[in-house]
């Protein structure tokens, strides 16, 4: 099942999706890479600009909506998913995207993403992970690292991070994925595939705030250690990485461990990747290993049909209107009435 | 189901005597079904025609523990041959359930009132509860009343006894019995109740069984044990011609919402959170997908609000209901609302406050905060209904007001309309007004903040080519929408907000004044002390007092004439259920002397607070 976006005849190019406002993000943000890719992303998909909406909330990645010539909202902080969720539920034709940060869309936005998620809107939500609060240049935020030196946190953070795919795949999200801003066809292929995923996709982006907290994720972006800090996720395929694909991950019980092939492990003996699994476990587990004890996965966790909100309240409003479309007058004139002459 | 309005009267062998108005409140634990059976009989006293408005009183806590004075639930119920436009101030009869209800109730029962207690719950147990030294029934402390002392408890259990109902089955049926007893005592027929039962409980037989038994054998208890010495009539009342309802303000508002949406030719969005007094609303909604209404239960009350403006970019009819706690929530989407400029209504059944305060009881102490209560510079309409039926008529009005303008609005209503009951003289749609509203679809010289006549901007919505735009909380360009941080910019579109909504006053009826157009006094009121303002007034004037009412259904803007209309009066009083919050805005914008009536009790007024008062400032003038 995959989403029904309202396809243009002609294919819009990239370049068609830009508005004509000034991107104004900081020289040398990771912003750029996605909005370039989410463009090239509409483009693919043959999106029409009348039937796309980007929501946002507030923070450094909300300012999206301007700089896409859509239809948008750049809401309130934490918010978009609301607005988002009434736009959709209200017309299920539309192309819903909303862009978000850790901070939106986690913290003060953070119940919001839970329940987004649970109703499964067919709305594609990209979470940009700088771990950093950027637009009010440099508190820690709840992706922060423990210990992390900010202006808030002159003597180190001292509240545990929120891991944001886990808390998507706790709240049940039909679609999971992690990509990497720099990354370039990476980020194209899980947002391409977020994008044609039916119901509520859920995409964390590794974006480097080259101002309050640069080199966040260099492990998972140095061609030198890369290799050997992120695994690619692919169905079907087990779970290999190192510079020499000679490193694999193994199910120890219900832990994840590091081996090596060749030193009597085979193949066939890693874990095997499986997108589609009914249970979310795996998958959860998958979200549980990181840097630098693991190599952090990138690619789609977890990808499984679900029913829409929109669609199942969209199917009630049309059967009630079958069993007898509602007249006024009648709605009027219902229960015991009297007549006054 | 269309009844007429002639009464039904039982075979009486006592003497019946004909009042006007009538006055009856029932009292019991919250488990005791008291508003359920207050409800039948306001239904059924609505059936044979009489004029009425209901008064549902009951506590925060779901059952507070049995027997307990913080656990009284109530139902009171004024009926009359004439117009009445409050619940009643004194009560005729005070049906009671045990010692908490009585001891919690009886100060409003009439000198010489009719007092029906169930005397099998006077028990030392429940004395003690509700802290009665001695039994009532036996003190010789309730010599001042009409006591009947009738053991519902055993004859229900009599009556109900071959129905095969268990024990506490069995139990449940009091409620009827009492009603039955009532019935007899003021001659209401019981086929409305009966029906109403048997529609109820059709899937359980021996439950409709039990229950109209019950019912029938306190009626004809009443009948047959000649307890009381009379009994009581009161015809149906002379109101204007048409067909009827009995509708509460919730109910209402609910409708007046989907009718806004019909005369519009659009479809409803509501978003809401569940909170008393408000939820019923969304129950309400929530029935009616066959009008093609959409409801959303949010996770909150912020997402409720946001959800609701989502649907009002992508062209909804859209709506969302709370209470004060929940408005205090939405104030910041409110405020995007006001910049994007986006149509929605907003309504708050306003509730005893601040923070969760009296829940389930009524106050009107939102009024500053529904004009003020946003940062910045945040101009909206506010609107109040003033009786159960003007939710209908305000609900609309709201939205023609919304979609005309672009503009958030609220609509102010509060816990005593919301659950109050009244009859309903019923519209016909086709005499409804329509609401024009318009999606612009040519992208030629399509700017998102160009402005027409009433300085209103379009709403183009998505799935329109061509007319993509952005809108956001950011300040706009006045004619691109496009963010802009110009100073002059900023200034111009905070005076052109404010301009629009104050050019609304524009657009409404003027304000008119009931009684004499000039004079000594005029009570001037807004929400529902609209009712007991009235009758007050009314009788005022009856005794020769020079005095006049003037209500306010448009409180932001108001209406042009409303200065002139103050300027006619020597003295003005302001009757609120709040520290005098009308009052104090009268007085900034018209620089006039007022005197506030205030009452925070988490009750309406009685007619006679008001009357006392009138009394009062005209003697002292």
């Amino acid at each position: 099942m995959s989403s029904q976006i309202p396809v243009e005849a002609v294919k819009l190019t990239a370049k068609q999706f830009a508005s004509n406002q000034d991107v104004r993000w900081c020289p040398g943000c990771g912003d750029y890479s996605i909005l370039a890719q989410v463009k090239k992303v509409l483009s693919n998909i043959g999106a029409s600009r009348e039937n796309t909406v980007f929501v946002s909330g507030i923070g450094c990645s909300s300012r999206f909506p301007y700089y896409m010539d859509t239809y948008g909202l750049h809401s309130i902080h934490g918010r978009a998913l609301g607005f988002a969720s009434g736009l959709k539920a209200y017309n299920p034709d539309l192309n819903v995207w909303v862009v978000t940060g850790d901070g939106d869309g986690l913290s003060i936005g953070g119940n919001h993403l839970l329940h987004a998620i649970r109703r499964n809107f067919d709305i594609n939500i990209l979470l940009f992970n700088n771990r950093i609060y950027g637009l009010t240049k440099g508190q820690y935020s709840p992706t922060s690292e423990i210990g992390k030196r900010t202006k808030s946190t002159p003597d180190g953070v001292i509240d545990y991070p929120l891991h944001p795919i886990s808390v998507a795949i706790g709240a049940e999200a039909s679609f999971v994925a992690r990509t990497v801003d720099v990354h370039v066809k990476h980020l194209a292929d899980t947002i391409e595939r977020a994008a044609r995923h039916k119901g509520t996709s859920f995409v964390e982006i590794y974006q480097n705030c080259n101002i309050f907290n640069d080199g966040a994720f260099q492990y998972a972006t140095d061609k030198q250690t890369k290799a050997d800090n992120i695994v690619e996720l692919v169905h079907g395929r087990p779970l290999i990485f190192g510079k020499e694909r000679t490193k694999g991950i193994r199910l120890n019980g219900l832990s994840p461990e590091i081996v090596t092939l060749g030193e009597g492990v085979t193949e066939d003996d890693l874990l095997f990747h499986d997108e589609k699994a009914r249970e979310p476990s795996l998958a959860y587990l998958l979200s549980r290993m990181h840097h630098p004890e693991f190599p952090e996965p990138i690619g789609v966790f977890r990808a499984v049909e679900r029913s829409t909100y929109e669609d199942v309240l969209q199917d009630q409003v049309t059967a009630a209107i079958e069993r007898g479309k509602g007249d006024l007058d009648d709605i009027l004139n219902e229960g015991d009435t009297w007549v006054v002459a | 189901m269309v009844t007429t309005t002639k009464t039904k009267t039982a075979s009486n062998t006592s003497k019946a005597v004909e009042l006007e108005t009538v006055t009856v409140r029932f009292v019991g634990d919250s488990g005791d079904g008291m508003q359920l059976t207050g409800s039948q009989f306001t239904n059924t006293s609505a059936i044979v025609g009489n004029d009425l408005n209901t008064l549902p009183d009951y506590p925060a806590e779901i059952r507070a523990p049995a027997g307990s004075l913080g656990g009284v639930s109530g139902f009171q119920v004024n009926f009359s041959s004439k117009r009445i436009h409050t619940p009643g101030d004194c009560l005729h009869a005070l049906i009671a359930f045990n010692p908490a209800a009585l001891k919690t109730n009886l100060a409003d029962l009439d000198h010489g009132g009719i007092l029906v207690v169930n005397s099998d719950a006077f028990s030392q147990s429940n004395l003690d509860k509700a802290g009665y030294e001695s039994n009532p029934l036996e003190d010789g402390s309730l010599d001042d009343y009409k006591l009947f002392a009738i053991p519902v408890g055993k004859l229900n259990a009599e009556a109900v006894a071959d129905t095969g109902l268990s024990t506490k089955a069995a139990g449940r049926c009091k409620n009827f019995f009492a009603l039955g007893v009532v019935y007899w005592l003021y001659e209401r027929p019981l086929e409305p109740t009966t029906r109403w039962i048997e529609q109820k409980f059709a899937k359980a037989p021996a439950v409709v069984e039990a229950n109209c038994k019950a019912l029938k054998a306190g009626y004809y208890f009443g009948e047959t044990a000649e307890i009381f010495p009379l009994t009581y009539r009161v015809p149906p009342a002379k109101i204007p011609a048409g067909k009827y309802r009995k509708i509460t303000g919730n109910e209402a508002t609910a409708l007046g919402l989907v009718a806004a949406a019909k005369l519009a030719d659009k479809k409803l969005f509501y978003a809401s959170y569940p909170i008393t007094p408000a939820s019923d609303i969304l129950h309400e909604l929530a029935k009616r997908k066959n009008c093609s209404v959409k409801t959303f239960q949010a996770e909150d009350e912020i997402a409720a609000v946001c959800a609701a403006i989502g649907s009002s970019f992508g062209g909804a009819m859209a709506v969302t209901g709370t209470s004060g706690p929940g408005i205090a929530l939405k104030g910041e989407a409110m405020g995007l609302a006001v910049i994007m400029e986006l149509p929605l209504v907003i309504i708050n059944v306003q509730r005893g406050g601040p923070s969760t305060g009296l829940p389930t009881k009524t106050e009107q102490a939102d009024l500053l905060q529904a004009i003020y209560g946003r940062h910045g510079e945040c101009p909206m309409p506010v609107l109040a209904a003033s009786t159960a039926p003007d939710c209908f008529t305000m609900a609309i009005e709201a939205f023609r007001i919304a979609t005309k303008y672009m503009t958030p609005v609220l609509l102010l209503t509060d816990g005593y309309l919301a659950n109050g009951a009244e009859p309903w003289k019923i519209p016909s749609v086709d005499g409804l007004p329509k609401i024009e509203v318009k999606h612009p679809t040519d992208p030629d010289n399509y700017h998102p903040y160009q402005r027409d006549e009433n300085l209103s901007r379009p709403w183009a919505i998505p799935g329109t080519p061509g007319l993509e735009h952005r809108l956001g909380g950011l300040e706009k360009d006045a004619l691109t929408g496009n963010v802009c941080y110009l100073p002059e910019n900023h200034e111009k579109m905070i005076h052109t907000r404010a301009a629009k909504i104050a050019k609304i006053a524009d657009d409404l009826p003027l304000l008119e004044v009931d009684g004499d157009q000039s004079g000594d006094l005029l009570v001037l009121t807004w929400g529902s002390p609209f009712g007991a303002t009235t009758t007050a007034v009314e009788q005022c004037r009856e005794r020769g007092l020079s005095v006049s009412h003037a209500h306010l259904r448009y409180l932001e803007p108001m209406q042009k004439n409303v200065g002139e209309v103050l300027s006619r009066f020597k003295r003005i009083l302001i009757p609120e259920m709040n520290l005098g919050q009308l009052s104090s805005r009268i007085r900034s914008l018209y620089l006039v002397d007022t005197i506030s009536l205030s009452k925070v009790q988490g009750k309406p007024f009685m007619i006679r607070e008001i009357e006392t008062k009138i009394e009062q400032v005209l003697s002292e003038i």
